[in-house]
């Protein structure tokens, strides 16, 4: 099933990126940003490829690169029952070419992506912010943003509105490393030297 | 229909376009909607929803919790249909720790089985405020008793209402208690009746028709490319169901119907759901008859608590027990985007790990939020009165639209 379509995409973009995830039983395309949308139109309109609906797109940050994000686009072709997941760097100041042309389902897509992100989409007429108040400052679900996030509301009597203040935790956010020496510490302090005498062992 | 006030005759005026706020305090908005509507007299010229307002950053905790604590989030997303949120976690769960085929038969049985029961539910909320939302009150009177049942049969699996907390990955929480099986069938032997009267009060009632027969309509086409799912896309006549298409857990061997619409109009929508329910119901019978004793989940202790019984005894499934319910499990490094189909549509789950005990990313993928992007093309030319009707066909849920 992932070969066919594997086979069908290369037929179609020839010097298509592809891997799988799950151990072969997700098909996921790496792509650029330039000639993104000569691709899914491709994608779209080739008949063995046939994805119609763009269900879900959706923005991964990984801070330690270089180009920290991801946008991720889950593609469903109805007709011949597949799926695809296109992934596309992409930097905070590169935009994104905007595929809401293509399925117009992904204007609040990528506005949500936007919003969480600050992820900026080459073409969309809409870029507002979508899940988040009127006014907010910054993405949330940036990696540096904390959960806690930086202001917050309250109705103030005297003046009788709503107040924005920074935020004041009575109590600090509890984050366990529950990360156990066991399986993630491969190191004890004190115990370097093991390492520096081990014979790896043979692979199976 | 649509209206054109270029051309006036003499005793017509011209009507000014004006701005309205529809909620987020409407109780037609179901939930916390803000609907911007630019009217021109009567007439819906643009709909604008403003969402958010029920915003949790749902996404954001996922990220800062373990696998097992993230599951009760997933409640809390479609809170109307609870138990189908969580089915989509925890299959996206068991699929990264490459345990999707370990899973027990039984808790198999059992997950499909209350999905069928959570699909029920939902689309008698969705059908009956939707009637009342067009002016009938007693289909909500009668569904919500109907509701009661099933909630009571979550209660008693589950513990709990509605933040059931029942599937995990692994399996179930806990086996059926004894007697569940006889009692489901009780239910399920006095509901086609009530189905037959709720359908008495609604689906040739004249006022009902008028409300909703060619409102909203929505086109094969265009419900493909707004990435339409569920029973709205069914209602356009494509005959698209992730049971069917892409079945997971024991679907692949339930006989059921795919309902599908003609028109696309409210009255489909309305009428599919009802049809679903007829479905279900025959899903839930061939389960019951199907589902034999066996284990809910899998054996491992790494990934699932041991008995009670065996933590008094053993001290290593007290350190099962402790490490999973602090530490919880480490999920291998991938990426999936497991789908349901959930009683709105399809709901996906994009689980991005990294090898830790917490997810990476979590994406929630909810039906709604493609419907309700929706609004404008399909309140575009309608009435005000339409526009309440359409957003009540589209079985709108804040909780998952807003996460």
């Amino acid at each position: 099933m992932v070969e066919r379509l594997a086979e069908a995409v290369r037929a179609t973009v020839p010097d298509a990126v592809l891997t799988t995830d799950r151990g072969g039983a997700e098909l996921v395309l790496h792509a650029g940003r330039p000639g993104l949308l000569a691709l899914m139109l491709n994608l779209r309109d080739t008949p063995g490829l046939a994805f119609q609906q763009c269900m879900d797109i959706c923005g991964v940050d990984r801070p330690e690169r270089v180009e920290r994000f991801d946008v991720v686009y889950n593609l469903l072709s109805l007709t011949l029952n597949h799926r695809l997941r296109v992934v596309v760097p992409a930097a905070a100041d590169t935009p994104v070419p905007s595929v809401a042309g293509i399925w117009p389902s992904a204007t609040w897509f990528e506005r949500e992506a936007w919003d969480m992100y600050g992820l900026v989409f080459e073409g969309l007429s809409d870029l507002r912010r979508l899940l988040t108040d009127y006014g907010f400052e910054g993405h949330p679900l940036r990696k540096d943003f904390p959960l806690s996030g930086h202001v917050e509301l309250r109705y103030d009597e005297a003046r009788k509105q709503v107040v924005y203040e920074p935020v004041s935790l009575t109590q600090d956010f509890r984050d366990f490393d529950f990360l156990s020496p066991w399986e993630a510490m491969t190191t004890l302090p004190g115990d370097e030297k093991v390492h520096l005498n081990r014979i790896p062992a043979p692979k199976p | 229909m649509s209206i054109t006030t270029t051309e006036l005759a003499p005793n017509q005026i011209q009507v000014d376009s004006h701005t309205i706020n529809f909620g987020p305090q409407h109780p037609a908005a179901h939930g916390v909607l803000r609907l911007i509507l630019e009217m021109k007299g009567e007439v819906v010229e643009r709909a604008d929803p403003h969402i958010g307002l029920l915003h949790r950053g749902t996404e954001k905790l996922i990220e800062h919790k373990t696998y097992l604590q993230a599951l009760p989030y997933f409640d809390r997303l479609d809170y109307v249909s609870p138990m189908c949120m969580e089915h989509g976690f925890a299959l996206a769960t068991e699929r990264l720790l490459g345990i999707d085929r370990d899973i027990p038969e039984r808790a198999q049985y059992i997950r499909v089985l209350f999905s069928e029961i959570t699909r029920i539910l939902n689309h008698l909320l969705n059908v009956t405020t939707y009637a009342l939302d067009c002016g009938a009150i007693t289909p909500a009177l009668w569904g919500f008793e109907q509701r009661e049942h099933l909630l009571e049969m979550y209660e008693q699996v589950s513990g709990s209402h509605y933040h059931a907390n029942y599937f995990r990955p692994g399996g179930v929480a806990k086996d059926l208690p004894a007697g569940m099986e006889s009692r489901i069938e009780g239910w399920c032997a006095q509901f086609p009746a009530f189905i037959d009267k709720l359908e008495g009060l609604l689906t040739n009632n004249r006022i009902f028709k008028q409300r909703t027969v060619d409102i909203g309509v929505m086109t094969a086409e265009q419900a493909i490319e707004w990435g339409f799912s569920g029973p709205c896309l069914r209602a356009s006549g494509v005959a698209w169901d992730l049971r069917r298409s892409q079945p997971y857990d024991v679907y692949d061997r339930m006989e059921f119907d795919i309902p599908v619409g003609r028109h696309g109009d409210c009255y489909d929508r309305y009428l599919i759901r009802i049809a679903e329910m007829r479905q279900s119901l025959r899903i839930i019978d061939q389960c019951l008859k199907q589902m034999r004793p066996g284990p809910v989940k899998i054996a491992d202790n790494k990934l699932t608590p041991p008995k009670r019984s065996e933590m008094k005894r053993s001290m290593e499934a007290l350190i099962h027990h402790f490490k999973l319910y602090t530490e919880g499990y480490h999920v291998p490094e991938g990426a999936t985007y497991s789908v349901v189909e959930a009683p709105k549509g399809e709901f996906g789950v994009y689980l991005v790990a990294d090898g830790t005990n917490k997810p990476y990313r979590c994406k929630i993928r909810a039906p709604g939020y493609a419907h309700l992007q929706a609004i404008e093309v399909l309140s575009k030319g309608h009435m005000l009165a339409d526009a309440v009707a359409i957003i009540g066909s589209l079985d709108i849920v804040f909780g998952e639209i807003d996460r």
